[in-house]
């Protein structure tokens, strides 16, 4: 501390000065240490901190460009080894049985009958190379191939005015997503990663990949494919993330 | 009866504490979130200075007080630049003499008899503060929306490239933060200046 060679004309008043500033700092760094585990879990703050959540969602429907294409990248590029990630850990992968699956389809969808395998890896195919965004903050580069999920909606007949498409997932998971990002030209229903039929950790049999949204909203073993007008929440979203969390 | 000078203008008074309050939040969220996945694998931050609780949290208050960053920040800038109060203040600016004031500063010899002129050390720092926190936002846009703004993201070398600067541009406010209170602790008459916006004149 070298003020004291600052020249000070009222040395009393500096001190009891710098007594109350530092009182004040201490309370504003107690401030912020209450903040780290009561601040948040008030149900006042909690509800500030949620309507600013739609808040956002709404911002981002807004900011969303239907045109505007994710970056694609050389398939030198990929991510290997590709990391997984789940609500569990990789140990504890679901093996969905080939033989028994179907995809059922359900809400504002005209043509219901589930489908087989083999009739939606018969339909026209598509590859992206991507990069895969997670909420964590880290990224990787993965090449999927599957249909165009809006020329799929589109073929069972979805009703694409409505709001929201939900996913029920073999793992238990579930998730949704807007209607303009389902619509989306690089939102695939995806059925390959490198080239291979999904591996059980990329989620077989087919994964919906969303090159603009973060990686839990591209949900892995889905089962259930539905179309509504109230939002279905998502397994992640419920317990607090955004919903909309586009990239 | 007292002799008073003004120091600080009402707007800057009223943005400087609403900006305190949201680059706190925003740096004791963001380093839970870094946390979440550790740019530098053998750094974290400690969990007793972050906010949120969990990543969920930490990213509720990270986004929620992103706006009150940028509004202010806003008011701020246009503020700062209609009112001439940037060029009064942080201008002219030179090499020389913020050498010469942060060599003054560091030896404990820099006067501040005049609370109304900031000196060349506190003109470079208010100017590379200003500078640091408009990096921060755009790249914290570019993390954000690495899609929908990946022209502003690929300026910085694509997502990755943004949140290296994201980190980066925080611990350069951090710092100038940190020297910031340091400098008031040592002129604590600086402190009641910033709310009331007035100095009494000494002798």
């Amino acid at each position: 501390m070298k003020n004291s060679r600052l020249a000070l004309k009222h040395p009393k008043v500096e001190s009891l000065e710098r007594r109350l500033f530092l009182k004040q700092s201490l309370s504003i760094g107690a401030l912020s240490l209450l903040s780290g585990c009561d601040l948040t879990g008030d149900e006042n703050v909690q509800q500030v901190l949620e309507g600013m959540s739609r808040w956002n969602d709404r911002a981002q429907a807004w900011l969303f460009d239907p045109k505007k294409l994710a970056p694609e990248y050389p398939e030198s590029m990929i991510t290997r080894p590709f990391p997984f990630n789940g609500y569990y850990p990789e140990s504890d992968v679901r093996i969905i049985d080939e033989t028994d699956y179907k995809l059922q389809l359900g809400g504002l969808i005209k043509e219901q009958k589930p489908w087989r395998l083999p009739e939606l890896y018969a339909l026209p195919q598509v590859s992206q190379v991507t990069r895969h965004i997670c909420v964590e903050g880290w990224s990787a580069i993965g090449k999927w191939s599957g249909v165009r999920f809006s020329d799929f909606l589109q073929r069972v007949g979805a009703d694409l005015t409505a709001k929201y498409v939900g996913f029920n997932c073999g793992d238990d998971y579930y998730a949704s997503i807007d209607m303009a990002t389902a619509l989306h030209p690089q939102t695939l229903l995806a059925f390959r990663f490198a080239d291979q039929i999904l591996p059980p950790k990329y989620g077989f049999p087919m994964k919906l990949r969303i090159p603009t949204k973060l990686g839990f909203k591209n949900p892995k073993h889905i089962t259930e494919i539905f179309v509504v007008n109230d939002n279905p929440g998502g397994y992640w979203e419920d317990k607090g993330y955004n919903w909309f969390s586009g990239n | 009866m007292a002799n008073w000078i003004k120091v600080h203008p009402l707007v800057v008074r009223i943005t400087h504490w609403i900006n305190a309050l949201a680059i706190l939040v925003m740096v004791a969220s963001g380093w839970r979130i870094y946390n979440a996945s550790p740019l530098f694998e053998s750094f974290t931050f400690p969990d007793a200075l972050t906010l949120g609780g969990w990543l969920a949290g930490a990213l509720q208050w990270h986004f929620a007080a992103m706006w009150l960053l940028a509004l202010n920040g806003l008011v701020y800038v246009v503020y700062g630049i209609v009112s001439g109060h940037f060029r009064r203040r942080l201008l002219p600016i030179s090499p020389g003499a913020i050498l010469r004031d942060v060599s003054r500063a560091l030896r404990g010899r820099l006067a501040h008899e005049d609370l109304s002129v900031y000196n060349a050390a506190q003109r470079a720092a208010y100017f590379v503060l200003i500078l640091a926190l408009v990096v921060m936002i755009l790249s914290g846009l570019a993390i954000w929306k690495p899609v929908q703004l990946q022209e502003l993201a690929a300026l910085m070398g694509g997502y990755e490239g943004a949140r290296l600067l994201h980190f980066f541009a925080m611990s350069l406010v951090v710092f100038i933060v940190v020297v910031h209170v340091v400098m008031v602790a040592l002129v604590p008459r600086t402190f009641p200046t910033m709310i009331t916006g007035r100095l009494r004149r000494s002798s």
